[in-house]
C-alpha cells in the first residue's frame, strides 16, 4: 500500500507543506515523516476516533437548527518561528492603530480633520454611534479582543482579509483542537515544539480585569451570552467555564442607579466587567433596538458613567467596516509612524466614479464584497458568478455605492486536507487572536486556520461546509522555550464547537 | 464562602436532579412492571396513575412502554426526561464539570438507538446512566449550591415518585414495590426474605438512601445549607418547614399504624413536596422583573 502523501496533488494555489511534489518545507518536515509511513487504514481511523470523540463531548456547531459535529482536520498547519514574529508584529501593530483610529473617532476627530478620511465614511457608517461619543473607557481599550483574518496568496505572502474588533469568535476551537489533536496523535508532539495554547483563558480574563471601572480592586467579571440558541453559545460556555466568571443572559442582570447587578440566589450581586458577546444593537434596549431582550435596559448609562466596563467597545463596529479597512494601511503611518507589516489585499473604493465604472465593467474578474457582511455573506466572486449574479451585484453597486468594495480574487493557500481516504489540497485562511490588556497586545500562538472542504471552494466559513485545522507555531528551540511559555495549567474543558461566524463575526 | 449563584442557573440545576431521578424511577418501575403488565392488564392503568397521567381506555404493554419511556412528546417519558436534562445542562455547561454533561450528552445521544431493542436493555441503560451521574456529580462537584440544587431536585423528586408509587402499588405484593424501588436486596439484607416490614422500609428506614425519610432528610440539609436560619426559634424558610414537618410526622408515626394511616400519609406527603417545590421556586428562582429600568 502507498504512503499516504504519495497521491498528493498539488493545486495551482501555494501549497502550505509542500514545496513541489514530494518535498515538505521545512516546518513540516518532521510532521511528514512522522504521518507518511501510518498508512491510510490508521490515519482514517484516527479520524474517526476524532470525529466519535466530538460527538460525545458535544463538539458541534448549530447549523439551521440542527447540532451538527464541527470536522476537524487531523492534518495541522504549521508557522515556523520566524513567520510567526511577523504576524505577531504585524497584527499588534494593526491592533495599536485601530485602537488610536477609534479613540478619535470617538473622541476628537483628528484623523478627519487632517484629511486622512474622509468625512463622509463617519457619519455613513451604520456602526458609528453617537451614543459613544466621547465616551473613554477605564483604561483606554476598545478592542479587548480582536481577530484579524489573513490569507496567503499565490505567491505565498500574508495578507489581511479583513479586521474583527468587535466580537471576533472561534478561540473556542483553538483550544478544542489542540486538545483533541493531543489525545489523538499525541507523538506528532514529541517529534517538535509546538507552543501552547491553553494560556487564552488566563490572558482574557487579566485583560478584562485591567479593564474594570476605577477604584474597583477585584472586580466581578461576566461574560453575556445571548443564550443557547446562538450558534456560539458553546464557545461562550467554554469561555466562562475556563476564565471562571459567569455566564450571564440578559434576564440575568438588572440595571439600577446607573449601576448593573445581576440576579442570584442572595439576591442581587454588582458587575463591573461586561465580556459581551451580544452585538451592540441587542445590547441596551434603551439606546439601541427597543425591542431587543438580549441585552439590560440602562446597561449604556452604567457604562459612560464609568460604573461598569463593556468589552468590546461599543461602537467598535467602524472599525469593522470594509471601507475603513482600505484606510488601514494610511491609519498606520498616521497613528504610529510605521510602514504596514502585513499588506491589505489589493481593494478598490467604489466611491470614486472612475474607479467604480471600472470595477463594474471588470466585475466578472474581481471579488464583489458588502462593506458589512461577516461571514462569506453577500460576497459575490466575479470569475465563478453567474451572469446573473453579476448583474444584481451590479445593480446593488449602482445603487449603493458606499456598501461595496471590489478586491483583486486571491486565490488562498492550499493545505493537505483528509477527504475520504487521502490528503487532497484545499483551500484555508488564519485567524490569530490578539488581547489587548492596555499594556500589551498579545497574541494566542496559532489561531484558527479555517478550511474549506468542498473542492476549490475560496470561502472559508463552516456555513459554506467548512471544517478547521489545528494551528501548530513552532517554538526557536524546546529547552529554550518551555520555560518562559509554559502557562499554569488550564481548568479542565469540554471541547465544543459552532458555526460562529453567522451571527458573530 | 460559597460564591452566589445565578438564579436561573439554580433553577435550572434543580430541575436537571429531578429530570435525571424521574428517567430513572420511570425506568425501575416499567422494568419491574413489565411481566405484570402481560397478565393483568389493570397493572398498565395503575402505572399511568402512578404518573398522574391521563389514562386511556385500552392499553397494552407495548403500548405502555412506548408512551412511557420512547415518546417524545410525553413530557413524563423516559426519552422527554433525558432529552430535558440534556438540553438544560447544555444551557449551563459552564458550572457543570465537562464529565457530568458529557454523561448527559451521551446518554441523549444513544437512547434513541435502543428503541429497537428489549425494553429491558433499554430501561437498564437509562437506569445505568443515571447512576452515572449521580456518581460523576458526586465525585467532580464542589459541595456548593449548584452541587445543593441538584441533590434537593433529586431528593424532592424521590418522595415526590415513591409515593405515588405506593399510591398505586398498595396493594401490589411487596416484592414489586421493592424492586421498583431498588430496595429489595438492601430490604433482605435487612430483614431477611419476609414481607413484614416492606412499608417501614420503604418510608421510613434512616440508612437506605432511597426511603422517604432519608430523601426528605438529604433535601432538608440541603435547604438549610442554601439559606442557613438566623433567627432563635422557628424556621423561616418555609419549603424548610413543610419538609421537616412531614418528615417528623412520618419518623413519629407508631409503627403498627402505619398500614391504616397510609392513604392519609402518603396525601400528605403529595402535598408537602407541592408546597416546598412552590417555595423553592419563591425564595431561589425569582425572575428579574419583566424588562425594567429604574432610573438613576
Amino acid at each position: 500500500m502507498a504512503d499516504i502523501f504519495d497521491k498528493y496533488v498539488m493545486a495551482e494555489a501555494w501549497d502550505e507543506m509542500f514545496e513541489r511534489a514530494g518535498v515538505p518545507r521545512p516546518q513540516y518536515q518532521a510532521l511528514f515523516a512522522a504521518l507518511q509511513p501510518l498508512g491510510v487504514r490508521e490515519l482514517r481511523s484516527r479520524a474517526d476516533q476524532l470525529a466519535r470523540m466530538f460527538t460525545h463531548r458535544g463538539v458541534t456547531f448549530d447549523y439551521a437548527g440542527v447540532e451538527r459535529p464541527f470536522p476537524l482536520d487531523l492534518i495541522p498547519r504549521i508557522i515556523d518561528a520566524a513567520e510567526w514574529d511577523l504576524v505577531t508584529r504585524g497584527v499588534r501593530q494593526r491592533i495599536r492603530a485601530l485602537e488610536a483610529f477609534l479613540d478619535d473617532v470617538y473622541g476628537r476627530h483628528q484623523v478627519f480633520h487632517d484629511g486622512v478620511v474622509p468625512w463622509r465614511l463617519l457619519h455613513s457608517s451604520p456602526h458609528y454611534h453617537r451614543e459613544a461619543h466621547g465616551w473613554r473607557p477605564p483604561n483606554g481599550v476598545r478592542v479587548h479582543v480582536g481577530g484579524t483574518d489573513l490569507i496567503r496568496d499565490e505567491r505565498g505572502a500574508l495578507h489581511v482579509l479583513e479586521d474583527n474588533v468587535r466580537t471576533p469568535s472561534g478561540v473556542s476551537y483553538v483550544l478544542e483542537n489542540r486538545l483533541a489533536m493531543t489525545r489523538t496523535l499525541p507523538t506528532l508532539f514529541s517529534e517538535q515544539f509546538v507552543r501552547p495554547v491553553e494560556e487564552y483563558p488566563a490572558r482574557l480574563l487579566a485583560a478584562l480585569r485591567a479593564a474594570a471601572p476605577a477604584g474597583v480592586s477585584d472586580p466581578t467579571v461576566v461574560l453575556l451570552t445571548p443564550g443557547v440558541y446562538n450558534a456560539a453559545y458553546f464557545e461562550h460556555a467554554l469561555l466562562a467555564r475556563l476564565m471562571g466568571v459567569e455566564l450571564v443572559e440578559g434576564r440575568d442582570l438588572v440595571c439600577e442607579g446607573n449601576r448593573l447587578y445581576m440576579v442570584t440566589t442572595y439576591g442581587r450581586r454588582p458587575v463591573h466587567v461586561v465580556y459581551r458577546r451580544v452585538d451592540d444593537d441587542y445590547l441596551d434596549p434603551l439606546h439601541f433596538r427597543g425591542d431587543s431582550v438580549l441585552g439590560c435596559p440602562g446597561l449604556v448609562n452604567a457604562a459612560r458613567l464609568g460604573n461598569v466596563t463593556i468589552a468590546n467597545g461599543v461602537g467598535n463596529g467602524v472599525a469593522d467596516d470594509k471601507l475603513v479597512y482600505t484606510y488601514v494601511p494610511d491609519l498606520i503611518g498616521y497613528y504610529l509612524g510605521e510602514s504596514p507589516l502585513l499588506p491589505n489585499v489589493e481593494t478598490y473604493r467604489l466611491d470614486d466614479p472612475d474607479v467604480r465604472d471600472d470595477v463594474l465593467a471588470r466585475a466578472g474578474e474581481l471579488v464583489l464584497k458588502p462593506v458589512d457582511g461577516a461571514g462569506g455573506k453577500g460576497i459575490v466572486i466575479g470569475p465563478v458568478a453567474t451572469d446573473e449574479q453579476l448583474a444584481v451585484v451590479r445593480r446593488a453597486v449602482r445603487d449603493d455605492p458606499r456598501g461595496w468594495i471590489a478586491q483583486r480574487p486571491v486565490l488562498l493557500s492550499t493545505s493537505p486536507t483528509l477527504i475520504g481516504e487521502w490528503p487532497v489540497p484545499r483551500h484555508i485562511d488564519l485567524r490569530p487572536f490578539a488581547v489587548n490588556d492596555g499594556e500589551d497586545v498579545w497574541l494566542l500562538p496559532g489561531g484558527l486556520t479555517r478550511v474549506a472542504l468542498p473542492e476549490g471552494e475560496l470561502v472559508v466559513n463552516s456555513s459554506r461546509g467548512g471544517g478547521s485545522k489545528d494551528t501548530w507555531v513552532l517554538g526557536e528551540t524546546p529547552a529554550a522555550a518551555i520555560p518562559a511559555t509554559v502557562a499554569p495549567p488550564a481548568a479542565q474543558w469540554s471541547p465544543s464547537r459552532t458555526a460562529a461566524w453567522e451571527d458573530e463575526q | 464562602m460559597t460564591r452566589p449563584l445565578l438564579s436561573r442557573i439554580a433553577e435550572t440545576l434543580y430541575w436537571i436532579g429531578r429530570y435525571v431521578e424521574r428517567a430513572d424511577d420511570t425506568a425501575r418501575l416499567l422494568d419491574v412492571s413489565v411481566h405484570r403488565m402481560l397478565d393483568e392488564p389493570e397493572t398498565c392503568r395503575s402505572i399511568f396513575a402512578v404518573l398522574g397521567l391521563s389514562p386511556v381506555a385500552s392499553v397494552s404493554a407495548p403500548a405502555v412502554i412506548r408512551r412511557l419511556a420512547y415518546d417524545l412528546d410525553e413530557p413524563a417519558s423516559i426519552a422527554a426526561s433525558i432529552q430535558s436534562a440534556r438540553d438544560s445542562a447544555r444551557g449551563v455547561r459552564e458550572v457543570l464539570a465537562s464529565e457530568v454533561w458529557e454523561c448527559l450528552n451521551v446518554t441523549w445521544h444513544h437512547l434513541s438507538a435502543l428503541e429497537s431493542q428489549p425494553p429491558h436493555a433499554y430501561l437498564s441503560f437509562v437506569r445505568e446512566r443515571a447512576a452515572l451521574f449521580f456518581g460523576l456529580a458526586d465525585t467532580s462537584m464542589s459541595r456548593d449550591d449548584c452541587w445543593r440544587f441538584i441533590v434537593l431536585g433529586r431528593s424532592l423528586e424521590r418522595v415526590d415518585m415513591t409515593t405515588r408509587l405506593l399510591a398505586v402499588h398498595l396493594d401490589s405484593d411487596w416484592r414489586l414495590l421493592l424492586q421498583a424501588s431498588g430496595a429489595d436486596e438492601s430490604f433482605t439484607r435487612t430483614h431477611g426474605a419476609r414481607d413484614g416490614e416492606v412499608l417501614e422500609f420503604l418510608l421510613l428506614d434512616r440508612l437506605f438512601p432511597r426511603s422517604v425519610v432519608y430523601s426528605l432528610l438529604t433535601a432538608e440539609k440541603c435547604l438549610r445549607a442554601l439559606a442557613p436560619d438566623t433567627t432563635r426559634a422557628g424556621v423561616a424558610d418555609s419549603a424548610q418547614a413543610a419538609i421537616g414537618r412531614v418528615r417528623a410526622g412520618l419518623e413519629y408515626a407508631d409503627l403498627n399504624e402505619l398500614r391504616d394511616r397510609l392513604p392519609e400519609l402518603l396525601g400528605t406527603l403529595q402535598e408537602a413536596c407541592a408546597a416546598a417545590g412552590e417555595a423553592i421556586a419563591k425564595r431561589f428562582f425569582q425572575h428579574r422583573e419583566a424588562m425594567a429600568w429604574v432610573g438613576a
